[in-house]
């Protein structure tokens, strides 16, 4: 047995990602590769609440389109223009790209808390599978109100489906992909199919009657009880923020590092369209036919039966996957000598035990948002340090030029910025679907005028003048 | 060649089978239920013969 062990730990080792090294040149993908996994990774379990929740906060039609082409329009600008850049250019992961700017104390602070952030979102989505593993043995599913474990079945079904999905994450990110790309064409179709296979039972028998059966019967405006009322406004800045921490915040240079050129950030248009409109919409129009049920495996199997509940846990898959990838990159870069598969299972046990809370599900949208915040500023600070100061006769890479353990300029716009975030958000009643576009501002300004201060103190220290 | 030509062609029916009933729905020719039987069939379709064909992910 300890032969198996041995040899399988062999295996493991030989999974090599580059998450310490630039990617090299041989290794640069071309846009096919991105295409797909942009489109697997976007048309998610997720997707089957987020439409729904969509509904329960009473978003009008005209509001919900409109807010959905424009904000998944600036999603995509965000990942062409400022993390595809950053990650040709760098060609590191983001939490390499901190150590050089940010040393390494505050970049394993920052590495805590990103990945803790992502194995919450990993949690939601295997929580999202539960939902559909749980149906045939009649585990009573959590509703839009439940935020604690709501039975000991339940808790049971999401470690198993976290075993599963964590030992995918664990044989590689070639796998991972592989899996996405096979999976997704039939998604998406399961996803229209089931959305089309239920508008007559909410009176849609021709084109002609969709669009007022879409403003009077699914997205009617009014709110649920107890949910707050979304307008254009919110639909647009969820759509443009709901992956903030991947494009604004530089997470994904994990996976544009392998890019040939930045215009391949484009692909991310894929996930967006597939997945944040087409999806979303159908996922509405799901839980319109089941009179307002928010469980994804339920509305799922409602619509499309035994296909659809498999579709839900396979959409929770696709995504989760690449979510542990990345929060074990970020662990692995606080341990690094611990091997890539041990972390990324602790990592999935860290995801599986958070995704026994449905809070997790019914607050989604609020968590989402937060998650991509909390994040952001440091995705500001990589933009300028990579892509502004070489320009004007700043130093990138202070940390390192420097051997700073705790580049302050960063740190504080990282707290500073979050904590202006939450001064607006408390005094000044603006809600956090939009704080991330003041707050990026914020931190650019901050990181800006903070590191013209801490470069020329440091320079009078002569550290700077042998470099 | 030949085997690739079937498995993309049985995976194209796999697709079909997952789609097409919606539309029969829809313009009310098929239940709801035998929408369901199909698109378990066009699963099932897909996903034995997608995997031999689909080309190996580049990422």
């Amino acid at each position: 047995m300890s032969n198996f062990f041995k040899k399988l730990d062999a295996r493991l080792d030989t999974i090599d990602e580059y998450e310490q090294e630039p990617v090299p040149e041989k290794k640069l993908k071309g846009w096919k590769g991105f295409l797909g996994m942009y489109a697997g990774e976007h048309t998610a379990g997720t997707e089957f609440v987020i439409g729904p929740l969509f509904v329960a906060h009473g978003v009008a039609a005209v509001d919900l389109i409109w807010g959905l082409i424009a904000g998944n329009v600036l999603a995509v600008l965000s990942w062409a223009f400022l993390c595809a850049p950053v990650a040709v250019k760098t060609k590191l992961t983001l939490y390499e790209q901190l150590k050089k700017i940010c040393g390494p104390k505050l970049s394993t602070l920052y590495n805590i808390v990103n990945a803790l952030m992502f194995c919450f979102l990993a949690g939601s989505m295997i929580a999202v599978s539960a939902t559909a593993v749980g149906l045939p043995f009649g585990i009573p599913m959590p509703e839009l109100g439940d935020w604690l474990p709501t039975s000991v079945g339940w808790v049971v079904t999401v470690f198993l489906v976290g075993l599963v999905i964590t030992v995918v994450a664990i044989l590689g990110y070639d796998f991972v992909a592989r899996f996405a790309n096979i999976a997704f064409p039939w998604m998406i179709l399961v996803f229209i199919a089931a959305g089309l296979a239920v508008l007559p039972q909410l009176g849609v028998n021709s084109l002609s009657d969709f669009w007022p059966v879409a403003q009077e019967r699914i997205w009617t405006g009014v709110p649920a009880e107890g949910q707050s009322k979304f307008t254009f406004w919110h639909v647009m800045f969820f759509a443009w923020f709901a992956n903030m921490a991947m494009h604004i915040g530089m997470s994904d240079m994990s996976i544009l590092r392998y890019a040939k050129n930045w215009k391949m950030g484009f692909s991310s248009g894929t996930g967006m369209f597939f997945g944040h409109f087409i999806a979303w919409m159908a996922s509405g129009i799901l839980t319109a036919a089941a009179a307002g049920a928010i469980a994804p495996g339920i509305i799922a199997y409602n619509s499309a039966g035994v296909a659809g509940a498999i579709c839900v846990v396979i959409a929770g898959w696709t995504t989760a996957n690449p979510t542990i990838y990345r929060a074990g990159l970020a662990f692995q870069s606080i341990t690094p000598n611990w091997k890539r598969w041990k972390v990324t299972l602790f990592t999935g046990l860290v995801t599986s035990i958070a995704a026994c809370f449905p809070a997790l599900v019914m607050l989604l949208l609020d968590f989402v948002a937060l998650y991509g915040l909390v994040l952001m500023p440091m995705g500001a600070v990589i933009f300028l340090d990579v892509m502004v100061f070489p320009k004007i006769g700043m130093k990138s890479n202070i940390a390192e030029l420097a051997s700073l353990d705790f580049n302050w300029s960063a740190g504080l716009t990282w707290f500073v910025t979050l904590l202006l975030c939450l001064f607006i958000n408390f005094y000044m009643g603006v809600e956090i679907f939009f704080l991330g576009l003041p707050g990026w501002f914020i931190a650019i300004l901050l990181y800006f005028g903070l590191s013209k201060y801490y470069q020329n103190r440091i320079s009078k220290t002569e550290v700077l003048k042998t470099v | 060649m030949i085997m690739k030509i079937l498995l993309i062609i049985l995976s194209v029916i796999g697709l079909g089978l997952t789609i097409i009933p919606s539309v029969l729905v829809f313009i009310q020719d098929i239940s709801l239920d035998s929408h369901k039987q199909l698109m378990l069939i066009g699963m099932i379709l897909w996903f034995a013969t997608a995997p031999f064909w689909i080309k190996e992910q580049e990422l």
